[in-house]
């Protein structure tokens, strides 16, 4: 699995960055990178997300 | 654009700003980047600031900033009961101010005192040599830069990434972060459009509370935060909160802001070799009400001084920026650890004994002052002996908190 941003939902606040033990997301101006590589699927950033942005989806 | 300075400082929210003009009153050579292409916006607060940070930061409230006066709080408990804290006459005065007003009056000043900015610049890498922190490669509009230094300051917010790149531990565990999600909302039928309203209760914001902060006669950031854990989302409750809320039946939302807030620790290390963290990077926040912009504002002036010193004698090292730490935390580690105390105690009580609480507020056996002494890390004791009579079990359990 691996952590998917919403970018229609995403406030670009940064809230999934905090908590994310990878630095496997960037806050930039207007959207949350993903660095795929890095994403242990842990599922923090999903619930940190204050509108529910964030998803694990099966990679592809 | 010249590449050698004496400090970059990375974020310009109030704490990288203020850094920024302190460095340079110190005749520093100091530029401050950001990655937004506006200071100042998107805001990620609830924009309360109160008038003991104003001085000590060397400010005046000006009205292109200072939106509200506020001389008080209403805090609403569980079941409605009302509990009004009246802080004129305490000397806690303060403003709902325009944060990003705020923020660029804060840079002009900054300007005028020999700071340069940069915006729409984000730091991909940091320059290391030696161990050392010798700047940031960045990218500005498209084009890469190596911007090199004598030190950083990463301003750059709660998600510090760069104190992480630096090896400096700012990951926020999410048990120790709230979910913020706020309205600024117009046409809001306010209980007094100078006090904050502030609710609380399990099904309003778990651990946490709702807040009305007004900006205006019927303005307001209206917001909620709660535990970073929580199944649900912020916005959830917010918006469960308002459909619940007949006062707002004709108000309507003019911006959408989200956010993480750190309710927890300073982290443990602010510097390392060429960089110092401040502001929300170093969790200078108030682990009760989540504010974090009279901390970051003051830390600027102490931080500066360190970073003069440092240069001057030519050493940067973590064990001489340490002092940064040190001084901070000698005139605030004690208060935010008592203040942590308390808002792990709030946390463990349900609805019912807060409303035990709110009880003896409202009949009179304590004053409603002794809210404002928790947000210091004081005044549970007060509490234990003004519901000691009503609910011995609530000041049983507040005895057993205290002698822990």
């Amino acid at each position: 699995m691996v952590a998917v941003v919403n970018r229609d939902k995403c406030m670009y606040c940064g809230a999934c960055t905090s908590v994310c033990p990878k630095l496997a997301l960037e806050l930039l101006e207007t959207r949350i990178k993903v660095y795929a590589d890095k994403c242990i699927d842990c599922g923090l950033c999903v619930k940190a997300c204050p509108v529910g942005a964030i998803r694990l989806e099966e990679r592809k | 654009m010249m590449n050698d300075w004496d400090v970059i400082v990375v974020g310009a929210g109030p704490a990288g700003i203020k850094a920024g003009e302190e460095l340079a009153k110190r005749r520093l050579k100091t530029l401050v980047i950001d990655r937004k292409q506006e200071i100042g916006a998107p805001k990620r607060c609830g924009e309360g600031l109160s008038d003991r940070w104003v001085t000590v930061s060397g400010l005046k409230p000006d009205p292109t900033w200072a939106r509200q006066y506020i001389n008080g709080a209403i805090l609403i408990s569980p079941k409605g009961k009302k509990i009004v804290i009246d802080s004129e006459k305490m000397g806690r005065t303060g403003y709902i101010i325009e944060r990003k007003m705020f923020e660029k009056f804060l840079a002009a000043n900054a300007i005028r005192a020999g700071a340069k900015f940069l915006l729409k610049t984000n730091v991909e890498d940091l320059v290391m040599e030696d161990g050392f922190v010798k700047g940031v490669v960045a990218n500005n509009m498209g084009d890469t830069l190596e911007l090199r230094s004598k030190v950083v300051v990463a301003a750059d917010g709660v998600d510090s990434r760069i104190g992480r790149m630096a090896g400096l531990n700012t990951l926020l565990p999410l048990a120790e972060m709230d979910s913020g999600f706020q309205y600024e909302m117009a046409g809001v039928d306010l209980l007094d459009p100078h006090k904050m309203e502030l609710y609380f209760g399990k099904s309003v914001a778990p651990r946490g509370y709702v807040w009305v902060f007004p900006k205006g006669e019927d303005v307001a950031n209206v917001g909620v935060g709660i535990s970073g854990t929580d199944e649900k989302t912020a916005r959830e409750y917010l918006d469960r909160w308002l459909e619940n809320n007949k006062r707002f039946e004709n108000a309507s939302i003019i911006e959408v802001n989200a956010g993480g807030i750190p309710v927890t620790k300073p982290v443990d290390e602010f510097v390392g070799n060429g960089i110092l963290l401040t502001g929300d990077a170093a969790r200078m926040v108030n682990p009760i009400h989540g504010g974090g912009m009279g901390t970051a504002l003051e830390a600027g002036g102490m931080l500066a001084d360190v970073i003069k010193e440092a240069i001057e004698e030519n050493n940067v090292s973590k064990e001489k920026l340490k002092k940064f730490q040190d001084i901070w935390m000698e005139k605030h580690g004690k208060e935010f650890a008592n203040v942590l105390k308390v808002r792990h105690f709030f946390e463990k009580l349900n609805d019912e004994q807060l409303e035990a609480i709110a009880d003896i507020v409202v009949k009179g056996k304590i004053s409603p002052d002794v809210f404002v002494e928790l947000s210091h890390g004081q005044g549970l004791g007060k509490i234990a002996k003004g519901i000691i009579k009503s609910s011995p079990s609530i000041a049983k359990l507040i005895f057993e908190f205290i002698k822990r």
